[in-house]
């Protein structure tokens, strides 16, 4: 029991921390779709720095930066030559899936998979990926719903015209929205190769899309995005323990469960999921 | 067509121009001489019949997932489920077609129909919602994209594999379409098929009463509905046919190549699919022209690979895009 708690929250940890991220973007009106590619370059970024310096915890400081770094490509793009934000978030996932097989052969000189690192070392057997996204869910929370902050990214977000009469930067605001994303993001993709000691192509694997549609059954709001996460986190876990006891569920059933109940709640069928206002709608600053 | 190049002249030369810097830039930071990085690319791509082929065979299916894509752009509508539809109907014609006793000349149109349908079928999903629900479609073909994924991979694993293999079975040597003598390189009548629906497709949408109606919605809603244009029945339409283009994709692999269906045969020929649009304006003919240029770069990297990365061309095709649109916002004077 314990060790599929265990399993389920190691197996959560990068869908809580995308979803988060996608929260952050999305609520300040920019659509994420570059997660995907985000979470790569922070897994790749991590190994790299780790395997360079033989620390991981600058591998997980590298990994939010270059998440950061993937998600200012998206920001430029999108906000500043107001490029549909679909297209530029989908322009980063393939330009990051290049870059990151460019390095892996021009690095370790292979296709799959890089050199082996060091993990992080557990606080009191906790491990610290886990203890920071605790604290970076209750963060997140507190910051969208109780700060000047919050407040000002969720108004870019739900009507950008009237939160420019009231003085607050648009676009800079968006702007931040995206980049917390990236390093939120950024940290999940460390999460993921570190945990593995390695970095192996393709590693992001879908859940920068599994993300989105957590984001999507809760509701745009941190805690109900965290918490589908940890559900279609749960539900892969289960899947590995059902088939370890040989109770064989196909596993691409369980594969299917995010995209279905995504499905289900855009159709209104559980609850009406709706995105803020402005979502996708680029925006142009007129003193810009 | 004239007057459309050299509309869009300015912006396809900055963005060509400056991808080009960036690979010769490139080039050069990895020690190596561009000369004979293009002498090679001359020689074993442009001027070979087999590297030509196989150039003008990723096209081929990028033809396809790029009008399908275009086609719903065209009309407002953000289909990112090419991928998806592209396996529903390739999948369907692949376990469908090996049962239909017809001679040739009938079994052709016949698996050519049922992609189309699979692939309309994975469309009618989010056509509905979108219609009905008024759900947004770039997540509904998202999810459906996942979902085709995992459904093929299981209907193959569960009950449709070939014992020992990961393919389902062949289809009848009717079904075969005719290989384009180029070596042994894998460019077959598919080809043809798909230059011949980039015109069909151009028509429909420039010149029929329908295509234009298609256009409205995309352009203004609000004034094709005052016009009288039934625009949920519209959108719903709009969807289908694009998954119905999207769904013909597979038969390049499956009736011109390898005439069975595996899982992953095409992956990520659906997205790229979308760039390819993109790349074309949603121009149905640009469509051919922006899918050459990716099955360039994919292939451009497997050809020099002795001297550089091929990776290095993965780069530059998701360069390409971004650098692209940007140039089209900045640079693409009015539609």
């Amino acid at each position: 029991m314990i060790t599929f708690l265990l399993q389920g929250l190691r197996i959560s940890g990068p869908y809580v921390l995308a979803a988060l991220a996608g929260v952050f973007s999305e609520t300040g009106g920019v659509v994420n779709i570059a997660l995907e590619g985000i979470l790569l370059n922070g897994a790749l970024a991590a190994v790299l720095a780790a395997y360079w310096t033989g620390s991981p915890w600058l591998g997980v400081l590298a990994g939010v930066l270059a998440g950061v770094a993937a998600a200012g490509i998206h920001a430029f793009a999108a906000l500043r030559y107001k490029v549909d934000q679909v297209i530029s978030g989908l322009a980063v996932n393939f330009l990051v899936a290049g870059l990151s097989r460019f390095l892996l052969k021009l690095v370790f000189n292979s296709t799959s998979n890089s050199a082996r690192v060091e993990g992080l070392a557990p606080w009191a057997g906790v491990d610290p990926f886990l203890v920071l996204t605790v604290l970076i869910v209750i963060a997140s929370h507190w910051t969208i719903k109780r700060t000047v902050f919050g407040l000002r990214l969720r108004a870019v977000g739900e009507h950008p015209r009237a939160a420019e009469t009231l003085g607050i930067k648009v676009l800079r605001m968006r702007l931040w929205g995206v980049l917390i994303s990236g390093a939120l993001a950024g940290l999940g993709g460390a999460w993921l190769s570190l945990d593995q000691h390695q970095f192996t192509d393709a590693m992001s694997g879908g859940r920068g899309y599994i993300a989105l549609a957590a984001v999507i059954i809760g509701k745009w709001t941190p805690l109900g995005a965290a918490a589908a996460a940890l559900f279609f986190g749960f539900a892969e876990a289960s899947q590995i323990i059902l088939q370890t006891y040989g109770l064989r569920v196909p596993t691409q059933f369980v594969q299917m469960i995010p995209y279905a109940l995504t499905l289900a709640a855009v159709a209104g069928l559980i609850g009406r999921s709706r995105p803020p206002a402005a979502d996708g709608i680029p925006y142009s600053d007129e003193q810009d | 067509m004239m007057k459309a190049l050299a509309r869009e002249g300015r912006w396809i030369a900055i963005s060509l121009g400056i991808t080009f810097a960036v690979l010769v830039l490139s080039i050069l930071a990895l020690r190596q001489n561009p000369l004979t990085v293009f002498g090679l690319l001359a020689e074993r791509l442009l001027l070979k019949p087999y590297g030509l082929g196989q150039m003008l065979y990723k096209a081929t299916t990028l033809i396809f997932t790029g009008l399908g894509c275009a086609l719903a752009f065209r009309c407002g509508l953000f289909n990112i489920g090419a991928e998806g539809q592209l396996y529903a109907g390739a999948f369907l014609m692949a376990v469908v077609a090996p049962h239909l006793p017809l001679p040739m000349i009938l079994l052709i149109p016949a698996c050519l129909a049922i992609a189309a349908l699979g692939g309309g079928l994975w469309g009618l999903v989010p056509g509905w919602l979108k219609a009905k629900r008024g759900a947004h479609e770039v997540i509904t073909t998202m999810m459906m994209n996942f979902i085709a994924l995992a459904l093929t991979n299981y209907l193959i694993s569960a009950h449709f594999h070939e014992p020992e293999t990961i393919h389902t079975a062949e289809l009848p040597v009717a079904a075969y379409l005719p290989q384009l003598p180029m070596e042994s390189s894998a460019v077959n009548a598919s080809l043809f098929v798909a230059i011949a629906l980039a015109f069909a497709v151009h028509y429909f949408l420039w010149s029929t009463p329908l295509g234009f109606e298609l256009r409205a919605v995309g352009s203004n809603p609000t004034a094709a509905k005052t016009s009288g244009v039934p625009v949920d029945m519209r959108i719903f339409l709009i969807l289908v046919l694009s998954g119905c283009l999207s769904g013909l994709a597979g038969i390049n692999f499956i009736l011109g190549y390898k005439h069975y269906f595996e899982q992953g045969f095409a992956s990520g020929a659906g997205f790229m699919g979308i760039a390819v649009a993109l790349v074309a304006k949603n121009y149905p003919i640009g469509v051919i022209f922006s899918a050459l240029l990716f099955a360039f770069l994919s292939q451009a990297g497997l050809t020099v690979q002795s001297v550089i990365p091929r990776e290095l061309f993965e780069i530059l095709q998701g360069l390409v895009i971004l650098v692209v649109v940007i140039c089209q916002n900045k640079y693409g004077g009015a539609e």
